[in-house]
């Protein structure tokens, strides 16, 4: 360290603007800064919190164990009431993130099988979350465009049906030609379906969250009839693609039953490719001003087509990463069912991660690892796993109208304006 | 100048020269279709024969029998001959009529086509498209409902799928139909109230809203379909609506069958659509309605409750969507299965702006979706080589062509998605 502290040239500007306003600056203002969590994190986290104690009133509501418990006895319902919450939700934390006592024995025993058996939670949570992320990002980029993209699954069965066909027709390539040629194949799949509802929007007008829930069911026919005819799998009775080939699979790091693959590597770089866009360049800096303020951004010279254009076709680009993620990491082939929903639950996470990189990154880990803690709740509490569902619509009502959550938990309404999305209606 | 400029415009919306000229090509086009995709392959004196009534009518009339060939070149030449005036002269406010008659040319080619050398029973298949064509009609109805009044509901499918469950629930618990109906409504309504008071109240961006309701009603039906109707088959046993023919009128030719030979769903289909129609366009009730949906500042300045409006408009439509729910199970399926309202919720949505936000336009739109899903299913059985998914998918892009302007400019309500607030 330098003893000698060099003397700090005298800020100019700010030397023109006091002689300009003839007065000195005033006086420091004395900080308001409020204790604790900004609301802006806290919402969210009590948004959470109160999508689980709904989930638990609804475990509890439609149990046969409780009903039959106060059948006997106040006590006994209570007591049934608590078994059954604390059964199912041990069951999801376990499920999701691994049994410590199992996971401290396998250690001990050494047995490398057993090992990965133990971790294989957790790793499985980080594997549903990937496409989570990359379908997450994919709706917070459109809503910082100010486009409502409805359509990632449909552009994330567009990438899919792309990044298949190219993982199955090349054949002897080497990995490293073959793999990034299958992701961008998915990556072009979905933007073609993102710049189509885009291009009307910025073109005609229509509204594109009709056209993009149309083209939603378009991609679900038209990879209906690809499965059923050209891209079924000779000799297989049931819809589904050929196998990809292995020079297009996204490695996995450990052998069987972990499944986790690069391509949660992938999403947290595109995570950050995303927050480099948005915030660092000057193409992003438009994006969000047309967002933000269409007219103003006009007003400003950018081109407002253009950025609704290049915002949906960047969206759906994100959107057919998260399909080819998905065939070319866990299933390796395509088939009708490979979705359950990402992109509908990626409306709810791009709200939830505030439509900021790091926001839906870490939300895609919550509701991966609750997606995969519930297949366990399932089996072993018999909750039906689609509670997960129920769980994300509340949190999602809660975060779109963070009024109820400010009500129930008595927090006092920031002063500026929140930064909730506003999307006018059908007329564009 | 600002009238000049208005009345301009308005000159442009009714003979635009751009969209007579793209009329009179896609006639042609049409015309030339005809010929070109359907004539090779068929032989001279082939016949396609049309059966006219149900095995089960007491009046059969012979089956209807047409050259193949014949009727093709002749449905194309006046097709070709539509266009040519289209383009020479325009038929200006009639455009629309004549273009639905073009397109019902090129449906009959194309069944004349499907079924040449065969016998399709056309009563059966337009009763078959009038059934089809209930969910989807009444899903835009409800989509009506909410949206002229200004609040966007893409939450119809929810709706239906969550009064499909309550409605095969309840009705196998009290095993009767029509108290599994009136759950089914009872259900629609109440999720409704939660779009409305997201939207309303919290000024909930409406499409989010509409999708908590979707991933809601997912989620709810899934998990008590996997926890209740799956483990327990008497849960998922209602009671349905089966065909009640209405007596004399079920037995005229081709009419009877068609129309009056239905389920109770197509009735009140029908009752709604009067009832709507009138109610909208023909009363006090309807213009409130319409004006908190156009322009509701003015509407409250009239002493209109926009809020109440509203809540109002938002409940009826869910109970309507509620209602079609319990088609699926209570009049056509039985039971209740995962995700079985397919998107037919979404459809209706789509046969909504098809139908420009009327509840007729609505219907017209629902019977070609219904129609499109009814040949789907019969495309097999004829043989057709054109995969059925490609049927299915005309809905959806027909409404984005419709959505795209360029076959006459859909026009939602002005205020549609736009949450009110009082000053």
């Amino acid at each position: 360290m330098n003893p000698e502290k060099t003397p700090q040239p005298p800020d100019f500007g700010k030397l023109v603007l006091e002689e300009i306003n003839h007065e000195a600056a005033p006086p420091p203002q004395p900080e308001r800064r409020k204790r604790g969590i900004p609301q802006s994190v806290l919402i969210p986290l009590l948004a959470v919190l109160t999508g689980l104690i709904f989930g638990a009133i609804f475990i509890i509501l439609t149990s046969q164990e409780v009903y039959n418990g106060f059948g006997q006895s106040f006590g006994a319902g209570l007591t049934a009431m608590w078994d059954v919450v604390a059964r199912s939700y041990t069951a999801l934390f376990t499920g999701a993130l691994g049994d410590p006592v199992r996971m401290i024995n396998a250690l001990q025993s050494g047995n490398a099988l057993e090992i990965r058996r133990a971790f294989n939670p957790f790793l499985e949570s980080l594997v549903t979350s990937t496409p989570y992320i990359f379908a997450g990002l994919a709706v917070a980029l459109g809503f910082r465009a100010g486009v409502f993209n409805i359509g990632a699954e449909g552009q994330l069965f567009m990438g899919a049906i792309t990044a298949t066909y190219v993982g199955y027709k090349l054949v002897g390539l080497p990995m490293i030609i073959h793999l990034p040629l299958a992701l961008l194949a998915g990556a072009l799949g979905g933007a073609i379906w993102g710049f189509i509802p885009g291009w009307l929007k910025a073109k005609t007008g229509g509204h594109e969250v009709i056209n993009t829930i149309m083209m939603n069911y378009i991609a679900f026919r038209l990879s209906e009839w690809l499965l059923t005819g050209p891209m079924k799998r000779p000799g297989s009775y049931n819809p589904v693609s050929p196998e990809i080939q292995p020079s297009a699979w996204l490695p996995r790091f450990f052998e069987d039953p972990i499944r986790f693959h690069l391509g949660f590597f992938l999403a947290l770089g595109m995570a950050y490719v995303v927050y480099w866009f948005l915030f660092k360049t000057t193409w992003g800096f438009e994006l969000r001003t047309v967002g933000s303020n269409p007219y103003g951004a006009k007003y400003a010279g950018m081109d407002v087509t253009k950025n609704t254009v290049l915002a949906m076709t960047l969206s759906g680009a994100l959107a057919g990463l998260a399909g080819a993620n998905e065939v070319l990491g866990v299933n390796h082939s395509l088939a009708m069912a490979f979705s359950s929903g990402y992109g509908f639950d990626s409306i709810a996470l791009a709200l939830l991660g505030n439509n900021h990189p790091v926001g839906v990154v870490l939300a895609s880990l919550l509701f991966g690892t609750l997606r995969n803690g519930a297949t366990s709740m399932q089996l072993s509490a018999n909750v039906p796993n689609d509670i997960i569902s129920v769980l994300q619509a509340v949190i999602l009502a809660f975060i779109a109208a963070p009024a109820i959550i400010r009500s129930l938990y008595r927090l006092r309404k920031p002063a500026e304006g929140e930064g909730m999305i506003t999307i006018k209606g059908w007329g564009g | 100048m600002a009238t000049t400029t208005s009345a301009f415009h308005r000159k442009i919306e009714v003979v635009s020269p751009t969209r007579q000229r793209v009329m009179g090509i896609l006639f042609i086009l049409l015309g030339l279709a005809l010929v070109f995709f359907f004539t090779p392959g068929l032989s001279q004196g082939q016949v396609t024969t049309f059966g006219l009534s149900l095995a089960t009518s007491d009046i059969q009339l012979p089956p209807w029998q047409v050259h193949t060939l014949p009727t093709l070149y002749g449905l194309a030449v006046v097709s070709a001959i539509l266009g040519g005036i289209q383009l020479a002269r325009g038929f200006g406010r009639y455009t629309n009529w004549v273009l639905g008659l073009v397109v019902g040319f090129f449906i009959f080619g194309f069944l004349v086509w499907a079924a040449a050398g065969k016998s399709l029973n056309l009563v059966g298949m337009l009763n078959t498209t009038l059934s089809r064509s209930v969910p989807i009609t009444l899903g835009a109805l409800s989509g009506i409902l909410c949206e002229r009044s200004g609040v966007v509901n893409i939450a119809i499918e929810g709706m239906m799928l969550t009064g499909a469950m309550v409605s095969a629930l309840v009705g196998s618990i009290t095993q009767n139909a029509w108290i599994g109906l009136l759950a089914a409504i009872f259900a629609g309504a109440l999720l409704a109230l939660i779009h409305a008071v997201l939207s309303i109240k919290y000024k909930t961006n409406q499409i989010v809203s509409g999708t908590v309701i979707n991933i809601f009603a997912t989620g709810l039906t899934s998990y008590i379909s996997a926890k209740f109707l799956q483990v327990n088959q008497a849960l998922n046993n209602p009671p349905t609506f089966g065909g009640t023919p209405i007596p004399l009128l079920s037995e005229v030719p081709i009419l009877g069958p068609v129309l009056f030979n239905n389920s109770i769903f197509v009735y009140v289909m029908f009752v709604l659509l009067i009832v709507l129609n009138i109610a909208l366009f023909q009363t006090r009730w309807g213009l409130r309605l319409r004006a908190v949906g156009e322009h509701p500042k003015a509407a409250d300045t009239l002493g209109i409750d926009v809020f109440k409006t509203r809540y109002m408009a938002v409940i009826l439509g869910g109970m309507v969507a509620g209602f079609a729910g319990g088609y699926f199970t209570l009049g056509s399926a039985g039971r209740f299965d995962e995700v079985m309202t397919a998107g037919r919720g979404f459809i209706g949505l789509a046969a909504m702006i098809f139908g420009n936000w009327n509840p007729f336009g609505a219907f017209g739109a629902g019977l070609l979706f219904g129609f499109a899903d009814a040949l789907a299913s019969r495309l097999a059985i004829l043989g057709v080589a054109i995969p059925s998914q490609f049927l299915l998918m005309a809905p959806y892009i027909a409404t984005m062509i419709v959505l795209a302007g360029v076959i006459g400019r859909a026009r939602p309500p002005a205020a549609d998605g736009i949450p009110y607030e009082k000053e």
